[in-house]
Order: C-alpha cells, then sequence, then structure tokens
C-alpha cells in the first residue's frame, strides 16, 4: 500500500467565489474573554485570527458564499473588490487546507 | 489588507524581568495525564517508570474543580489523556462538564478499549477531536510493540467509527528503529482513515522510553530517510493531510525549545493532581511539585511555585548557554533530558553541540542503533517485563 492513492473525495475543498464555506467540526471560533481577542481553536491549537480574519470568518456561516462575503468587506472597509477576493480566497483556501474550512452542506 | 492567522502562543506576549511572578500567562492548552492506567505496555511511553496507582488518582469532583478552575483562569484546550483516560468510568461526564464550560476537549487514546456505544457517548458529550495512536502499520508488529493482541484491528476500528461520528481525526505515530521503516505506509494509513492530520512523533527518551532506548534508538542513516519522506509526502498530500513532524535530537546539532521553554507556554496535572511543566518532569528527582490538592490555586502554583520558577528565563542558565545567541531561541533545550544524561537539571542539553558531552551522546545514540538488542521492556505497574525472546 506504499504507492497510496487517496480517494478523489478526499480531496479538500477548493476555495472559490461561489464557495459557501463554514467551520469544519472541531474548528472553533471563540471570544477568548480572558485575552480580550478572537481565537480559532483547532486540534491540538489555538490560532490568533488578525481583526480582518476574524470579520471573514464570522461570515462563514453556511450561508454566505465567498462572493457574498467578498462584497460585504469590500463595502465596510471601501477597499478594491479584485484585491478583496484574491485575499479572502488565500486565506480560506489555507484553512480549507488544514482542514478547519469545509463546504456547507447543501440546504 | 491581508487577513492573517498566527500561532497563538507566538503572539502571547512573554514579559522576562526580576518578577518572574505576574509576567507568565497562563497556557492556552492544559495536558491532563487522568490516570496512568493503560492496557498497552509500550516500552516508549513517556510516562515515569514509577506510576500513579489508581488509588491515588482525582477523584471525579475533583477533576470536575480542576476543570472549572482551568476555564476559569483562561485555559482555552484540554487534552484527555494518560496512560489510557478512557480506563475512567468518568471520561464521557468530564468531556461533558469541560464542553459544557467552553473548553475545547481533546481525546488522547490508544483506543483499544472504547466500544462504539462509548464513543458515540463521548463524542455527543461534546467532544471536539480524537487523537489515536498507531504503533506500526504491519499488524503484527503494531501489536507485538503495544504489548496487546488485536490491538490494531480495534484501532482501525475505533479510527473508522470517529469518522462516521463526525470526529476529526489525528494519527499518532510514535516512530523508532523498530517501525521507522513503515513511515510511508503509516501516512498512507491515515489518509485511508480520512484522518485530518498525522503528528509522526520520533521517541523523545524519558520514563520507559529511556529504559528502552537501545530497543528503540534509530539510525542516523533512518532519520534522514525519515526526515525526506515527511517533505515529500507534505507537499503530496497538501490539502489532503497534515503531517506533524517530532524531530529526534540525539542526532541534532541544536537542541529542541522543548515545551516551549520551561513555565512558559504549558503545563499538565498528573493522575493524583500535581501540576508540572512538562509531563516528564517527575524524573527530575530534585524538583518537587504542588498539587491541586493543596491549598495554592492552579494559576498560583503556575506563577510562585518553585519547580515552575528555577528553569524560567534565562537568569539561571550556566555557560554555554548563558553567553549562547540562541539562548533565547531554544531556552536550552530539555531540562529532562539534562537531568536523565548530565545528573543536573541546570546544564546545557546534550542534544546542544556546545555541551561538553554532546559528541559522547551522539557516540551512543550510533552505537545503541546499531548495536542495541530489540527486546522491549514492556511498561506495566511492576516495574517492567523483558519481552520474551525474540523468534
Amino acid at each position: 500500500m506504499t504507492e497510496f492513492i487517496a480517494p478523489a473525495t478526499r480531496r479538500r475543498m477548493s476555495v472559490s467565489e461561489a464557495s459557501v464555506p463554514t467551520l469544519a467540526r472541531g474548528t472553533k471560533l471563540r471570544l477568548d474573554e480572558t485575552r480580550q481577542r478572537w481565537v480559532l481553536l483547532v486540534p491540538e491549537r489555538v490560532m490568533a485570527p488578525d481583526e480582518i480574519a476574524v470579520e471573514v470568518l464570522k461570515l462563514c456561516d453556511g450561508r454566505r458564499s465567498v462572493a457574498d462575503i467578498t462584497d460585504h468587506l469590500a463595502a465596510i472597509y471601501n477597499a478594491p473588490r479584485e484585491e478583496i477576493a484574491r485575499d479572502i480566497i488565500a486565506m480560506l483556501q489555507d484553512l480549507a487546507d488544514s482542514g478547519f474550512l469545509v463546504e456547507a452542506a447543501k440546504p | 489588507m491581508s487577513p492573517a492567522l498566527s500561532d497563538a502562543n507566538d503572539g502571547l506576549a512573554v514579559l522576562e524581568g526580576q518578577s518572574v511572578a505576574q509576567a507568565y500567562g497562563i497556557p492556552l492548552a492544559v495536558l491532563l495525564e487522568m490516570t496512568h492506567r493503560c492496557p498497552l505496555q509500550c516500552g516508549y511511553c513517556s510516562n515515569p517508570v514509577e506510576m500513579e496507582r489508581a488509588g491515588n488518582e482525582l477523584t471525579t469532583d475533583e477533576w470536575k474543580k480542576v476543570l472549572t478552575e482551568l476555564a476559569e483562569i483562561g485555559v482555552l484546550q484540554v487534552h484527555f489523556s494518560g496512560g489510557e483516560p478512557s480506563v475512567r468510568k468518568d471520561l464521557v461526564e468530564l468531556v461533558r462538564h469541560a464542553n459544557d464550560l467552553g473548553l475545547y476537549t481533546n481525546l488522547i487514546t490508544s483506543a483499544v478499549l472504547i466500544t462504539k456505544e462509548r464513543l458515540t457517548e463521548i463524542a455527543d458529550a461534546g467532544l471536539a477531536h480524537i487523537q489515536i495512536s498507531f504503533q506500526a502499520n504491519d499488524p503484527a508488529l503494531a501489536n507485538r510493540i503495544g504489548g496487546f493482541k488485536n490491538g490494531h484491528a480495534k484501532k482501525l476500528e475505533v479510527a473508522q467509527w470517529s469518522r462516521e461520528l463526525g470526529l476529526p481525526l489525528t494519527v499518532n505515530a510514535v516512530m523508532h528503529r523498530q517501525n521507522l521503516h513503515e513511515l510511508r505506509d503509516m501516512i498512507a494509513l491515515a489518509v485511508q482513515l480520512d484522518a485530518d492530520r498525522i503528528e509522526v512523533a520520533n521517541v523523545q527518551y524519558y520514563g520507559w522510553a529511556l529504559k528502552n532506548r537501545a530497543a528503540l534508538m534509530p539510525t542516523i542513516e533512518q532519520i534522514d530517510e525519515a526526515t525526506a519522506i515527511v517533505e515529500e509526502e507534505r507537499e503530496r498530500l497538501r490539502g489532503i493531510l497534515d503531517i506533524d513532524f517530532v524531530v529526534p535530537d540525539y542526532y541534532a546539532l541544536r537542541p529542541k525549545k522543548c515545551m516551549g521553554g520551561w513555565g512558559r507556554q504549558f503545563f499538565n496535572i498528573t493522575p493524583s493532581g500535581r501540576i508540572l511543566p512538562c509531563h516528564a518532569a517527575e524524573t527530575i528527582t530534585e524538583l518537587n511539585f504542588e498539587s491541586v490538592r493543596s491549598n495554592h490555586s492552579i494559576a498560583w502554583i503556575w506563577q510562585n511555585s518553585d519547580a515552575f520558577n528555577r528553569y524560567r528565563g534565562t537568569g539561571w542558565m550556566p555557560e554555554p548557554c548563558q553567553s549562547c545567541a540562541f539562548k533565547e531561541i531554544d531556552y536550552g533545550g530539555c531540562r529532562c533530558q539534562a537531568f536523565a544524561l548530565t545528573g543536573n537539571a541546570g546544564n546545557a542539553d546534550p542534544a546542544c553541540h556546545l555541551s561538553p558531552l554532546h559528541e559522547s551522546i551522539f557516540k551512543t545514540a550510533e552505537r545503541e542503533s546499531s548495536e542495541g538488542g530489540d527486546r522491549f521492556i514492556y511498561r506495566n505497574f511492576a516495574g517492567g517485563m523483558l519481552e520474551p525472546e525474540l523468534p
């Protein structure tokens, strides 16, 4: 079994504007009241998202698409949409690659 | 804008200064060694050779009180470990209590005692993640290393149930001379089990593992090969499986930043409630550790107890550490290893090339890796049992 080929279903989410992301089971976004900051709790680690990352993660609610999230943040931060989309997709893809983010089940 | 996620420990400002007491923030995660009892008898176990008997273990109420206190002082994650945590009849109750407190719960288990019904209860109690140990990929080898018949098959079953229940899974693979040839197969096994992560942990030599060092020590060629395999597989399995790699340090030039530095970001609680800066710290026999059964709070013990302050920061360091440019990078390496190999926990870790003992440690490792016998001393409460003659 040395030459094991991973089953296609195993491949984690590929993030695009059409994706509808949600946090995976075992990944929790929480306000750390002791340290007064948001943390992302993941298996055997604690991540410290910056302010914008927290905004993005809060919007990963399994209903909004990446395009919706991008529109929302482009309006709030009054920044070029293209740039925002690129940054968000890169960040979400990193999270998806680590298994912290999944595609929401279709309603 | 560039959204960023960093490891929270790196962002924790840890202040150095005379008043050590107030300067160290409570760790984000705590390891709970609920018991030393375990059905497996792995010779690589990092538990102390003198193990805690069941009668000394904290009671359900005591563990609950500990969990409540941990949540109150700002701990975010707890790892239920051991020994084998599932031998505790109150595991489900304690996981539920922790979860109700908002703690992120992780179960570190050998899995061999867990039925499907029990696992379902644990998952329903709010478990966030499960880590299952595998001793090898070949069942016969795995069962021999664990000293437990049919253990491997049982583990495969529990791993599968975990995924059916939607629990994120980490495969823990403790690697050493007698199973490193299976590293690729272990990684493939993790993928096949639909695990999220595999922790490829080379044996660290404390407690039982130190007793078994000659049977476990890998050759330098094995380590080079393993390092190359991990790099290759990380690339190949990006987005499929995360691979954590704990390097062995007898062959290293520079020591590991053990526990992120003594008393800086970690503590664990032993079955009887003692609070340690590292799960192997009781091997340092000259230190006294405070217990949750004392009159002190956990936060007080973390900040003020002698055992935690003894090797905190850099002030305690002798040469060659004191004038070393890396002293705040590796904090002098590992205190337990310094004690085990030099008899003084305050010496430089011999894994460091600046230690006067480095050369001899390296030679010992080389010699044991080629001349050491393969028979294990199995871990048990009777001081160990030598494996029968191998065929």
